[in-house]
């Protein structure tokens, strides 16, 4: 079910392009268009899309194809950096008032978004940063909301401020106000009711808070799912009540969150929060980088690409020694230290496939999928060999897999399961030698990429 | 379990932005400068109009051209996109409408906007025997993902049923989220039917089991069950529903049932997949669409219904026990293309069945 990534899309695109020094327009336009695509299946506004591809358009068009790179990635990287560039390349912070000063945070958004949950959530955020903060119950509305604060009020251990159902919502926030001067909360937090963004009573409700009270902070709650509307419900929200940042909810979903990128683009203003989970401590910094590339369906690709270059070129020549003899299915023991060596240096296994894309959401899998320590087990039974046994695997015979077995203090059944799964994929990748994988970036690891572990 | 993972990727994002601040940093200044002054700029101009666009909408659009062309088209392809239709979809209507008009030798615009919008209506019709669970003794479990509107669902439903003269009864199976059983203890007493809780923290399988007892013993028609939301991705989750799922079959084998999965109609693409996992786990036997009142239009649930054959049966329209309706594809239809109201009751006079 995982989406196809871009860059295999784009990789598709290029091909018979290979060795190109320059995007010429058609390359682009070819590109882009699986770029739009891509980016409608995420959610994006149609609207914004159009504009985000000119603005890629008119600065890939001509560009030199970076070294190292096809212009299938060239595309990529340029995407990938309007994209930051868009989202905002920075983390931004919730501004809070010096000093002692109180300061009021008001939750506003469409019904369901998340805005009760996030308003606790976000309470134990600034309970860490040790301020004392006051939530405030203002949406007389939905049935049991005002329980529902207090009930995470009290999970956070937090002090909720509740006037019931019968008073007007800015006079809560007024009364919060001064019971939080009172009994010393510096930030208070009020939650209101889910409301419509054409809802013009509903809006002028947070309007006449904004009027009434100080009323530092706006944030618009918006649930992570939400469709080509997110720009019309940004743009209302900010246009009749103002809003000076966004929380992004039910990110722990597998939606590719393409409303992130609308409400940025509409409104300008920064995503603060992401929403991960149920429980109340699952609220998360926000990554603009991660959000584009989640957004792309490219999991961290690039930074692959990256890590993968920089490690590689250490010692190209090794490595593109190894992805031959990989093809001709004559891998070696050396071959595997050399690959796990440049695996780590790349932040382990688990590290390299949460950077895949379309693995990175489940990683709780990944966990089960890979045993790291396992991965030690092996690398130690390969140490324990001597450099001719690396080389010639044949010469092991049960005296000398005693002896490694010892060496690296495992069962002797465990090295013989070892090098059977070491035998059978050398086999495999002799049948998947010659193929795509030209570049050498997974060349360490057998059976990457097909999905299966020999390991 | 999800936090640890969070953080450990958190680390990969942060690693690599430094990376790529330091290889990139120079371009990046100058990109940012001009994204300035361009891009948001730009934007925002052509934003500010959406609203205008998107409610004058199709009528421009074949009043605009008088002719079948591919700009035509693909202003075409704009508002179903807009509308939450989703690419493929979009892509399987375009092709069959372009079909279509080389078929029937279709050369004005006015001609093709009939043909479209009978043809997603007529994919969206449906028919009395949906219904039939209003009439039956009959199980509702009430599903789908967090804050899609569940609860306020089930709350209407009771007040609709209750209203029709059926005998009533709401199951409280959302034993997570806090205070999820005041807030349909509250649509319960407004639409004056009994109900049946767990506390919170309860296993939801019991309450289930608990509530299709009571509804046995005491002759109940319908059974309104009240699911707590769940991400569709989350295995633990789904596997919960399934058991509910089994234990309504295997305690009240011979009822009518019914599993109504909620969408909020302002959600993405991403409703599919829900549908699909939800699917999965559960006999899907209707959608209802929330929060319809807005400026969403719903369209991912042509792709559901297309793709899963699960009619939409129910909309959402505000908060008030009575704004839930029966699902009406000419309506749905002319909301999508944003069609003037009196092209509306036009366009139902002429529509099949009417």
């Amino acid at each position: 079910m995982a989406f196809e990534s871009l860059t295999d899309k784009l990789q598709n695109v290029f091909k018979g392009l290979r060795g190109k020094g320059r995007l010429t327009e058609d390359d682009v336009r070819a590109a882009l268009k699986e770029v739009k695509m891509a980016l409608l299946e995420a959610d994006v506004n149609f609207r914004v899309v159009k504009q985000f591809v000119k603005t890629v358009e008119e600065r890939a068009v001509g560009q030199d194809v970076m070294n190292g790179l096809n212009p299938g990635q060239m595309v990529v990287k340029i995407v990938n950096e309007e994209m930051i560039a868009l989202m905002g390349s920075e983390t931004t912070e919730i501004a809070l008032q010096p000093g002692k000063a109180v300061t009021v945070l008001m939750m506003a958004g469409l019904q369901g978004a998340g805005k009760t949950t996030a308003c606790a959530k976000i309470a134990g955020k600034l309970k860490q940063k040790g301020k004392k903060p006051l939530l405030a119950a203002c949406d007389i509305y939905r049935p049991a909301a005002v329980e529902q604060l207090q009930i995470n009020g009290k999970k956070t251990d937090t002090d909720v401020f509740a006037m019931g159902t019968d008073h007007k919502p800015v006079e809560i926030a007024k009364e919060a106000i001064a019971y939080a001067e009172k009994n010393g909360h510096n930030v208070v937090i009020l939650d209101t009711a889910g409301r419509l963004h054409v809802d013009e009573d509903m809006m002028a409700e947070l309007k006449e808070i904004k009027e009434n009270v100080a009323v530092h902070q706006t944030l618009l709650v918006v649930d992570a799912m939400t469709g080509q509307d997110a720009v019309n419900v940004a743009k209302e929200f900010d246009e009749k009540v103002g809003i000076d940042g966004v929380v992004l909810t039910k990110m722990d979903g597998d939606t590719r969150g393409g409303a992130a990128l609308s409400i940025r683009a509409v409104t300008g203003r920064p995503i603060l929060y992401v929403g991960m989970g149920e429980k109340l401590s699952d609220m998360e910094q926000f990554y603009p980088d991660r959000m584009a590339n989640r957004i792309l369906g490219m999991g961290d690709v690039l930074t692959l690409i990256e890590k993968a270059q920089e490690n590689i070129d250490l010692d190209e020549e090794r490595g593109r020694e190894m992805v031959g003899r990989m093809k001709k299915g004559k891998f070696d023991f050396e071959d595997y230290l050399e690959s796990m060596k440049q695996m780590r240096n790349m932040g382990g296994l688990s590290g390299i496939l949460g950077m895949l894309p379309g693995l990175g959401i489940r990683s709780a899998d990944i966990e089960s999928m890979v045993d790291e320590k396992q991965l030690k087990h092996m690398e130690a039974i390969v140490l324990s060999m001597t450099r001719q046994e690396r080389q010639n695997p044949k010469l092991l015979n049960p005296q000398r897999k005693h002896r490694i077995a010892k060496g690296a203090g495992v069962d002797i059944a465990v090295v013989n399961r070892f090098l059977k799964q070491f035998e059978q994929s050398q086999k495999m990748m002799k049948q998947v030698g010659g193929g795509k994988r030209g570049r050498g970036l997974f060349g360490g690891f057998p059976g990457m990429g097909g999905g299966k572990f020999p390991f | 379990m999800s936090d640890e993972n969070g953080t450990a990727a958190g680390k990969n994002g942060g690693q690599a932005r430094l990376l790529r601040n330091d290889i990139f940093a120079v371009q990046k200044v100058e990109v940012e400068e001009k994204e300035k002054s361009g891009f948001f700029s730009r934007l925002k101009a052509g934003l500010s109009k959406t609203r205008d666009n998107i409610v004058k909408g199709i009528d421009s659009v074949f009043t605009g051209y008088s002719q079948i062309d591919e700009d035509f088209y693909e202003e075409l392809e704009e508002i179903l996109i807009m509308g939450d239709m989703g690419v493929s979809a979009t892509t399987r209507i375009m092709d069959r409408l372009r079909e279509q008009v080389e078929e029937k030798h279709l050369k004005q615009t006015a001609q093709c906007r009939q043909l479209l919008i009978d043809s997603i209506r007529e994919q969206m019709g449906v028919d009395e025997a949906a219904y039939e669970f209003e009439h039956q003794k009959s199980v509702i479990m009430v599903i789908g993902v967090n804050g899609v509107g569940k609860t306020t669902t089930v709350g209407k439903l009771a007040g609709k049923l209750k209203a029709e003269g059926r005998k009533v009864l709401i199951a409280a199976a959302d034993t997570f989220r806090a205070a999820a059983g005041d807030q349909l203890a509250e649509w319960a007493r407004r639409a004056e039917v009994p109900m049946i809780g767990g506390n919170e923290g309860a296993d939801p399988a019991s309450v289930v089991y608990d509530a299709v007892n009571a509804a046995k013993a005491r002759n109940v028609d319908v059974l309104l069950i009240d699911t707590a939301g769940r991400l569709h991705n989350k295995k633990n989750l789904m596997e919960e529903l399934r058991k509910m799922d089994r234990i309504i079959d295997r305690e009240f084998p011979d009822v009518h049932r019914e599993n109504l999965i909620v969408l909020d109609g302002t959600t993405g693409q991403n409703a599919l997949l829900q549908a699909r996992e939800f699917a999965d786990v559960t006999r899907l036997t209707g959608i209802v669409l929330t929060k319809m009142d807005g400026t969403a239009k719903g369209g991912i649930a042509v792709a559901i219904q297309s793709e899963l054959n699960v009619p939409v049966k129910y909309i959402g329209v505000g908060e008030a026990i009575e704004d839930l309706e029966k699902f009406d594809p000419d309506a749905f239809v002319s909301a999508l293309f944003d069609l003037a109201p009196e092209d509306q009751e036009r366009d139902g006079r002429d529509g099949p069945g009417k």
